[in-house]
C-alpha cells in the first residue's frame, strides 16, 4: 500500500512540473510548495516504509508505532508549511 | 571549578572517610550521585557563562554596544510596540533616503523574534521590564542555552565526560565571548546557538535513524535560517558530510532516512524567511544539498537494485554506469542552470570565502570591513589559548574511534578553522567545533590517567571478578609492580592538565575583561592622574539632534553611524550599515571628498539637512572619519571616476600636514573635521591644531564654510554636527 502511495506522490509532482513546463512558473512559491510537498510526502513515505520493513537490522528495535507516529509528526509540520507557503 | 572537571568515580569520594559518612547518611545510589555531580557542574558551568559576559554592564551602564545592535534593537522596538504583522510588512522611510528600506524582507528575523517573545512571556508573567534589558542580556542568555547544548553534543559524539568538559570550556572560550557579551544584541548572539543546535540534531537523527530527530534537525535548521545568513555554513557542510559518509561506504538506511527529512523539510521551512525566498533552488550556494539529495535517492536506488539482483558481477557494472550516468546528469544540469543564469553565481559575500583576493580587487566595502580581513596567528591564540594545542589532540583521538558522529565533528573541525582563517569574524564559527573536539582529547587523556591512578589502588580486585575484565586489572597491577613510578608519573600528568586548564580560565577572563567588554559607544581612558575619564560623546551628540533638530532632519555621515543616528537620534539617514546599496554611498563619500561647492549641489540633491562628521584629533581617538577617509575615496571612486585616490595623496602617502595634496586640504571632509582646530591647544608644549589622533600639525589652520555653518560640537570634539545652508536668496 505504502508503494502505491509512493508512486502516486512522484506521478503528481512530475504532473506539476509538466504543468510549470507548460504554462510557466508565474506564483513560484505556489509551484514550489506544490512540488516539493508531493516530494516531501513521498520520502516521508519511503522513510516509514524502511523503518516498518522487518528484513532492516537497523531498525529492529523501532517498533511500527512510533515510526508511524513520527511520520504523522513529520506530516503534520510539511503540510502547516506547504499551506503557509501556497499564498 | 577547574577541579570539578575531572570524571572522578563515586567510588574514589567514598573513600574519603568524612565524605563518606555524611554520603551514607543521604543514602544516595552511585548512579544518583553521578547524576547530582553532572547537574550540578552543569548548573555551575550555565551560571558562569551567563555572568562572565557582564563585565560592561557593570563597568558603564546596560547598554547596547557597537553600530549593528542599535539597529537590531529598534526593530525589537517597532515590533514590540506595532505587533507581528506590521513588523513583517515595514517599510522604513526613516534610512536610505530616499529610498527608504523594506525591513520586512531584508532581514533576518530570528534575534527580534526571539528577544519579543522573552519580553512578552516576561510581561505575562507581571515582570515589568524594559525592552532595552531584555535586548542586552539575550546574547548572555544563549550563550548559556548553548552550553547545554555542547554538554549533551559532547554526550552523543564520546560520553557524557568530553560533554561536561565542552560546555566548561564553551562557556569561557574568548572566541565566542567576543560576539555575545551582554549588550552584543547582534544575529550571532542567537545564530551560534541554533547551529550548534541544528548540528546536534541532525548527528542524533544520524545516530538514530528515527524521523523525528529529523524533523527536530530541520526546525532547528529553520532556526538557524531566521537567525544569521551564515546558514550556508549548515547547508554546505551536511551535504559535504553526507558525502564522505557515502564515499568511506558508510551509506546506511539511517542516513537516508535523516537527511531526506531534513533536507525536504528544512528547504521547505527556510523558504518561509522572506530575505532567503527561493534562494534555496536557485542559488549556487544551495546547490550542494539538492545534489545530495538526488545522489541519495540515487544510493538507494542502487541498493534495492543490489537486493534484487544478488548477484555481483552483474551488479557492478550496472553500478558503474548508474552512478556515471547519475553524475553526469547532474552536471550538465548545473552546467545549463549556470549557464543559463537561473541558477545565480555565488553572492561575492561567500565567493570571497572561496578566494580570498576576490573581495580586494571587486568590491572594496566588503574588503574594507575590519572583520573580514584575513586572520593573524596572534588572534588565534588570543581567542583560543590551549585550546590550539588540544585541537589536533582530540582529532587524534576521534580518528581513532571513527563513528558517523567523529567524523562529522573532525568534518565541522577542519572546514571551520580553514573559514576562520580566511576572515577574523568566523572564528566564532569555529569556537563550537574546536572546542568540542578539545574536549574529546581532555577528557579521553584525564579518562585513561585516572584509571592509571586508580588501578593501583584496587590490587585486590584482581583476585575475585570473572574473566577478562579481572585478567585485565591483575595485568594492571602487575604492570604497577614492574614500573612503580607509572601512578606518580599519571599523577603529575593530571597536575599538569589542571595547570593548563587553569591557565586557560584565567586567560579568557583576563581577555574577556580587557578585549571585548568595550561598548564601542562610549569610550575610557585614563587621565593623568590614574583616574578613568569616560568620553560619552556620541551619545551626547545623538540626543543633541534629537531634541534640537526638526523631525523630517535629514543627516548626511558615514555609513558606519547610520545605525546608531536612527535609533537613538531619531532622524533620517542616508545611509546606513546595511550597505545594500553600493552608488548611494559612493554618492556620499563623493560629497565628503570632494571641494564644498560640489559637495553642496550633492547634499541640496539629497535634501541634506545636517552633516556628521566623527573627529579624533582632540583625544586622540583613532577611529575618526579622517582615518576612514581612504575609503571613502576608493568607494566614491568606484563609482563616480571624477574622484581619483592619487589626488589625495602625496607620493603615496596620507598626509594632512602642510604637505598634504592641495584636494586633501580643501575637500569637505577635511574642512568639517578641522574647522576652528587650529586655534585649539590639544596638548602641552605643542603648537595650537596639533592632531592628536595623527601626530601632526595640521596643514590648513584657517578655514571658513561658505554653505555649512557649525551646529553642535561634542565637549570633547569627538562628534561634530553642521547645517547646510539653504541657498542665498537672489538679490
Amino acid at each position: 500500500i505504502i508503494d502505491l502511495y509512493i508512486v502516486f506522490a512522484v506521478v503528481t509532482a512530475l504532473i506539476q512540473i509538466a504543468y510549470v513546463a507548460v504554462v510557466g512558473s508565474f506564483p513560484f512559491n505556489s509551484f514550489l510548495s506544490g512540488v516539493l510537498s508531493c516530494v516531501g510526502t513521498a520520502v516521508l513515505a519511503v522513510s516509514l516504509r524502511i523503518q516498518v520493513n522487518k528484513e532492516n537490522k537497523e531498525f529492529k528495535d523501532l517498533p511500527p508505532e512510533r515510526a508511524f507516529a513520527d511520520f504523522v509528526l513529520c506530516n503534520l509540520v510539511l503540510h502547516l508549511v506547504i499551506m503557509n507557503f501556497l499564498g | 571549578m577547574v577541579s570539578s572537571k575531572m570524571e572522578k568515580s563515586p567510588a574514589d569520594l567514598l573513600a574519603s572517610p568524612g565524605l563518606s559518612s555524611m554520603l551514607k547518611s543521604l543514602k544516595l545510589k552511585t548512579k544518583q550521585q553521578e547524576l547530582l555531580i553532572r547537574v550540578s557542574i552543569l548548573f555551575l558551568v550555565y551560571v558562569l557563562a551567563f555572568i562572565a559576559r557582564l563585565f560592561s554592564v557593570l563597568r558603564y551602564e546596560s547598554m547596547i554596544h557597537e553600530f549593528d545592535p542599535y539597529f537590531n534593537y529598534r526593530v525589537t522596538q517597532y515590533l514590540t510596540q506595532k505587533g507581528f504583522y506590521e513588523f513583517w510588512n515595514w517599510f522604513d522611510s526613516e534610512s536610505w533616503y530616499p529610498l527608504g528600506r523594506i525591513v520586512g524582507g531584508t532581514l533576518y528575523p530570528g534575534l527580534m523574534v526571539t528577544a519579543a517573545f522573552i519580553y512578552w512571556t516576561l510581561r505575562f508573567l507581571r515582570f515589568a521590564v524594559h525592552i532595552r534589558e531584555v535586548c542586552v542580556l539575550t546574547a548572555p542568555f544563549f550563550a548559556a542555552n548553548t552550553t547545554l547544548v555542547a554538554y549533551f553534543f559532547g554526550k552523543e559524539l564520546w560520553d557524557s565526560g568530553a560533554g561536561l568538559v565542552a560546555a566548561a570550556l564553551i562557556a569561557i572560550c574568548p572566541g565566542y565571548i567576543s560576539r555575545s557579551v551582554a549588550g552584543s544584541y547582534d544575529n550571532e548572539g542567537v545564530a551560534i546557538f541554533a547551529l550548534l543546535l541544528t548540528f546536534y540534531l541532525f548527528v542524533k537523527a544520524v545516530n538514530t535513524g528515527s524521523l523525528a530527530w529529523g524533523l527536530a534537525s530541520a526546525l532547528g535548521y529553520f532556526y538557524m535560517v531566521s537567525a544569521w545568513g551564515g546558514y550556508v555554513f549548515i547547508i554546505n557542510l551536511i551535504p559535504l558530510y553526507v558525502l564522505v559518509l557515502l564515499i568511506t561506504g558508510r551509506y546506511s538506511m539511517r542516513l537516508y532516512v535523516a537527511y531526506n527529512c531534513m533536507y525536504v523539510l528544512g528547504t521547505l521551512l527556510a523558504m518561509q524567511i522572506r530575505f532567503v525566498g527561493f534562494q534555496h533552488v536557485q542559488s549556487g550556494e544551495h546547490m550542494a544539498a539538492m545534489g545530495m539529495f538526488f545522489l541519495m535517492q540515487v544510493f538507494y536506488f542502487l541498493d534495492w537494485v543490489k537486493y534484487l539482483l544478488n548477484d555481483p558481477k552483474k551488479f557492478h557494472s550496472f553500478l558503474r554506469i548508474t552512478v556515471t550516468s547519475a553524475v553526469g546528469l547532474g552536471a550538465i544540469a548545473l552546467g545549463v542552470g549556470t549557464a543559463s543564469g537561473y541558477i545565480s553565481p555565488w553572492t561575492g559575500r561567500f565567493y570571497s570565502l572561496l578566494d580570498p583576493t576576490y573581495a580586494k580587487d571587486h568590491i572594496p566595502i566588503i574588503a574594507s570591513v575590519s572583520e573580514h580581513q584575513p586572520t593573524a596567528w596572534s588572534s588565534f591564540m588570543f581567542d583560543f589559548h590551549i585550546l590550539l594545542i588540544l585541537f589536533p589532540a582530540g582529532l587524534y583521538f576521534c580518528f581513532k574511534r571513527l563513528s558517523d558522529a567523529t567524523i562529522f565533528i573532525v568534518m565541522y573541525g577542519l572546514t571551520s578553522m580553514y573559514f576562520a582563517g580566511v576572515m577574523v569574524r568566523l572564528i566564532l564559527v569555529a569556537t563550537p567545533a574546536v572546542c568540542l573536539i578539545s574536549a574529546i582529547a581532555v577528557s579521553a587523556t584525564v579518562k585513561n590517567l585516572t584509571q592509571l591512578v586508580r588501578a593501583k589502588s584496587k590490587p585486590a580486585s584482581g583476585g575475585s571478578g570473572k574473566g577478562a575484565a579481572s585478567a585485565k586489572v591483575l595485568s594492571k597491577g602487575s604492570l604497577d609492580q614492574s614500573m612503580p613510578f607509572q601512578k606518580n608519573g599519571a599523577v603529575a600528568l593530571l597536575l599538569g592538565v589542571f595547570y593548563l586548564l587553569s591557565r586557560y580560565a584565567i586567560h579568557c577572563t583576563w581577555v574577556t575583561s580587557e578585549a571585548y567588554s568595550s561598548p564601542s559607544i562610549v569610550l575610557a581612558a585614563r587621565g593623568a592622574n590614574g583616574n578613568r575619564v569616560i568620553f560619552d560623546d556620541y551619545r551626547e551628540a545623538y540626543f543633541w539632534l534629537r531634541q534640537n533638530t526638526p523631525p523630517d532632519a535629514k543627516v548626511m555621515s558615514w555609513w558606519d553611524y547610520g545605525y546608531q543616528i536612527t535609533a537613538m537620534g531619531n532622524r533620517t539617514v542616508i545611509v546606513d550599515n546595511n550597505t545594500w546599496n553600493n552608488t548611494h554611498i559612493a554618492t556620499v563619500g563623493r560629497a565628503m571628498s570632494s571641494y564644498e561647492d560640489e559637495a553642496y549641489e550633492i547634499m541640496r540633491s539629497l535634501d541634506v539637512d545636517y552633516v556628521l562628521v566623527v573627529f579624533g584629533g582632540v583625544t586622540g581617538y583613532s577611529s575618526d572619519d579622517i582615518n576612514k577617509f581612504l575609503w571613502m575615496v576608493r568607494i566614491g571612486g568606484g563609482v563616480f571616476p571624477v574622484i581619483k585616490e592619487p589626488d589625495y595623496l602625496v607620493n603615496g602617502e596620507y598626509r594632512v600636514d602642510k604637505g598634504a595634496a592641495p584636494k586633501m586640504l580643501n575637500c569637505l571632509m577635511y574642512k568639517l573635521s578641522y574647522y576652528r582646530f587650529g586655534e585649539l591647544t590639544t596638548e602641552y608644549g605643542k603648537p595650537p591644531g596639533y592632531d592628536r589622533a595623527r601626530g601632526v600639525e595640521i596643514g590648513n589652520k584657517d578655514i571658513k564654510l561658505e554653505h555649512l555653518e557649525e551646529a553642535f560640537t561634542t565637549s570633547n570634539w569627538i562628534v561634530r554636527i553642521y547645517k547646510v545652508k539653504p541657498p542665498n536668496n537672489r538679490w
